[in-house]
């Protein structure tokens, strides 16, 4: 199987290793990966500030990149969601915009969905805290919401449970934003890092070594406030720990990994 | 419309800068966010009844015309007495007409956030009519002079040693007093004489019946009832979009506001108003004030399917931590800042912006106002209408152009990566660097995943 994948702009310039991971976990299971080097950036910061005449041009290119290709794979939720949820206003009636719509999958999804595989071979021994990023929870609907009265899943979760040796944590609140928010995180800049603060607390409450997330830009926002305010948590991208990343960076990593 | 605007960013300031209190008050919310959960999932049915009230709000608003001739017939059938109210101004008016023929200088008020809008409050003292709010919250807020800080829960920003010091000052209680009983048992006792001495009573509604022309309101103290049967005058004010069809249909959402409001399974009084009591008036004011404009909105009618459980600033992140005031306007969080631009899209541009786009007030919603998209829309709206501060807009024309060349956005990678880099640490974080105020960068890698995708595909070829 062949699939186009789609790396987040910020991904691409600031967490290289997040793709290369996102390439391992889906070469490991036999499919064939394409990056089509003409992507940039599916506009969501534009979207999501209102500028739509200057989202429409990243639309199109979008649509044009990858409308060959049977599936469309990205390690993030909240940009899978700009084109499943938000192209509608610039794409609606274009050739190949339904079924770009369709096969254009976030990674954990893809795995789950198209793949059918409910186990990742990789072994990871530490307490994790999965934060579930908002888009991919309550837009690509990746876990059941706790607002909503349905029966419980979580296809991210799933997957880590399945990691070897992995403990994942109980947050007293399991869904709530991190405050990043794309240009809420500097527009609301105090309220923001309020949330982002308070993430971290439920984190270390919970006993997490590692806050682990389907959206590397919550955890960007999430390290900084880690890093600023010299506290033991880590951030990784759930690729990262599919593809048997060990936990790098901190002394932890070295007592703790075998 | 008013001249200047107000940012959402600039007023949150003054409330999370005391650091305790916001936690505080991000507690006390979530609590009942918490209580809400529970009573939820008590409900089975829950996504079918809040699909229910969708629909039936739905259908409510494309025919809203013939049922509110419906409700005014049967109103007045019943014996209450219509009035029909364009704007917050002619409402007010007609209040103040009511009050005066029958020379009343003493009103007691059950709660409204439909007269919060209109200021109504402001305009009868200026007529020498004496107003008490009787809910307990709104009066706590009126002793303060200040608005109500949410639409359920008026007072929710003010600490129990505060309510002390004010029922101290106001009320004469023991100074130092922090005990809600105590503290609530005196204000009960000071009501109760204005109660006593009240001509005329006014209350908000909850719902009103096209098919009965009766009207409920829901309150859990019981004050609607005492400021609307001992007085002989009621005045009931309602939002037109408060109509529902059936009394049936009140089975939906009288099991959908309570749960939603507060997690009780139902309020503490429910009560119905079928015409006046006998010996009283019953007057209904029937207020538009902006709703047949927003219903007539393409984007935004959705709105008018609230029904004011304040569900949705309860789970709101942002609410929580920079508290009801810093949205400037009568109905804040989620659903305020959905509103507040369709009011005066000027003053409240920054409204829409005051949102992580988390999603969580469209899910807690019992009547399924899409209220983040809505909120996303808006933001399409302020840049339509040039209301986005230009610095914005300019930064997100460059972002684009950068973006729509794949040379042009490698570059800027680089470029970006080197400044970061090679800047001194004092220069990076300065006053401007607005993520860097409390955050670190991240740290820009040498290679991007391109260069490294295309260094390991040449190796394997
Ligand atoms: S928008 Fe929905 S959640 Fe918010 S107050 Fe109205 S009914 Fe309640």
């Amino acid at each position: 199987m062949q699939v186009g994948l789609f790396i987040p702009c910020y991904i691409d310039q600031l967490f290289p290793d997040v793709g290369m991971a996102t390439v391992e976990v889906l070469e490991k299971l036999g499919v064939q990966v394409d990056f089509p080097i003409e992507q940039t950036c599916c506009g969501q910061p534009m979207a999501n500030t209102g500028c739509i005449e200057d989202t429409r041009p990243l639309a199109e290119r979008f649509l044009a990149i990858f409308r060959d290709y049977p599936y469309v794979v990205c390690p993030s939720g909240s940009c899978v969601s700009m084109v499943r949820h938000h192209y509608e206003a610039y794409l609606a009636g274009r050739p190949g915009f339904e079924e770009l719509k369709r096969k254009t999958m976030e990674l954990c999804e893809f795995l789950v969905q198209v793949l059918g595989i409910d186990r990742i071979d990789a072994r990871f021994p530490h307490r994790v805290g999965l934060h579930n990023s908002c888009h991919g929870h309550r837009e690509l609907r990746l876990g059941a919401a706790s607002e909503l009265v349905i029966r419980p899943y979580n296809k991210v979760r799933k997957l880590l449970e399945s990691v070897d040796g992995i403990q994942l944590t109980e947050l007293e609140r399991p869904d709530e934003c991190c405050g990043f928010g794309g240009t809420f995180a500097v527009n609301e800049q105090a309220v923001s890092t309020l949330m982002g603060l308070d993430r971290l607390q439920d984190h270390q409450q919970a006993g997490s070594e590692v806050i682990t997330a389907a959206d590397m830009s919550c955890l960007m926002h999430l390290d900084g406030l880690i890093r600023r305010n010299g506290k033991s948590l880590r951030v990784m991208h759930v690729a990262q720990i599919f593809a048997g990343r060990p936990l790098s960076g901190s002394p932890l990593a070295t007592s703790l990994a075998k | 419309m008013s001249a200047t605007s107000c940012n959402h960013a600039k007023e949150a300031d003054r409330f999370t800068a005391d650091r305790p209190r916001v936690q505080w008050h991000d507690q006390a919310l979530w609590f009942v966010r918490a209580k809400r959960d529970a009573a939820a999932h008590a409900v089975e049915e829950w996504e079918q009844l809040r699909e229910t009230a969708s629909q039936i709000k739905r259908h409510t608003l494309a025919r809203l015309p013939e049922y509110l001739e419906q409700f005014e017939e049967n109103a007045l059938r019943l014996g209450a007495q219509v009035h029909w109210a364009r704007d917050a101004d002619e409402h007010n008016r007609i209040v103040l007409r009511i009050l005066q023929q029958h020379g009343v200088h003493k009103l007691v008020k059950s709660k409204s956030m439909l007269t919060e809008e209109c200021h109504l409050n402001p305009f009868l003292e200026q007529h020498g009519i004496e107003v008490v709010d009787t809910d307990l919250g709104e009066r706590i807020v009126q002793l303060r002079d200040q608005p109500p800080s949410h639409i359920v829960l008026p007072a929710i920003h003010i600490k129990k040693e505060e309510v002390g010091q004010l029922f101290h000052q106001c009320l004469g209680t023991e100074s130092g007093a922090t005990d809600p009983k105590y503290l609530t048992e005196a204000a009960r006792g000071h009501l109760r004489e204005k109660f006593l001495e009240a001509q005329a009573g006014l209350s908000g509604v909850n719902f009103a019946v096209a098919e009965t022309g009766g009207v409920i309101v829901c309150t859990n103290e019981g004050n609607a009832d005492l400021g609307t049967s001992l007085p002989r005058l009621h005045i009931a004010c309602v939002g037109i979009e408060k109509i529902v069809p059936r009394a049936a249909d009140l089975a939906v959402f009288l099991r959908l506001l309570a749960r939603s409001a507060t997690g009780q399974p139902i309020t503490t009084y429910t009560s119905h108003f079928h015409g006046p009591i006998p010996g009283g008036e019953l007057h209904i004011v029937l207020v538009d004030n902006g709703r047949s404009r927003i219903r007539a909105d393409r984007q935004f009618w959705e709105s008018l399917k609230c029904i004011r459980c304040g569900a949705c600033l309860n789970t709101c992140p942002v609410y929580r931590r920079s508290g009801g005031y810093s949205y400037q306007h009568t109905i804040p969080g989620p659903i305020g800042s959905v509103l507040g631009p369709l009011q005066d899209a000027k003053k409240n541009y920054s409204l829409p912006y005051a949102c992580s786009l988390c999603g969580s007030c469209t899910d807690v919603c019992p009547v399924k106002v899409p209220l983040h998209h809505q909120l996303l829309t808006w933001r399409g709206e302020i840049v339509r209408r040039g209301l986005l501060p230009w610095r914005k807009w300019l930064e997100m024309k460059v972002v684009s152009w950068v973006l729509r060349n794949r040379r042009r956005y490698q570059w800027s990678g680089k470029l970006a990566g080197w400044a970061v880099r090679w800047t001194p640490r004092w220069m990076l974080y300065n006053r401007l660097n607005d993520w860097g105020k409390s955050r670190e960068l991240p740290e820009f890698p040498r290679k991007s995943f391109r260069e490294l995708y295309r260094n390991r595909n040449g190796r394997n070829q």
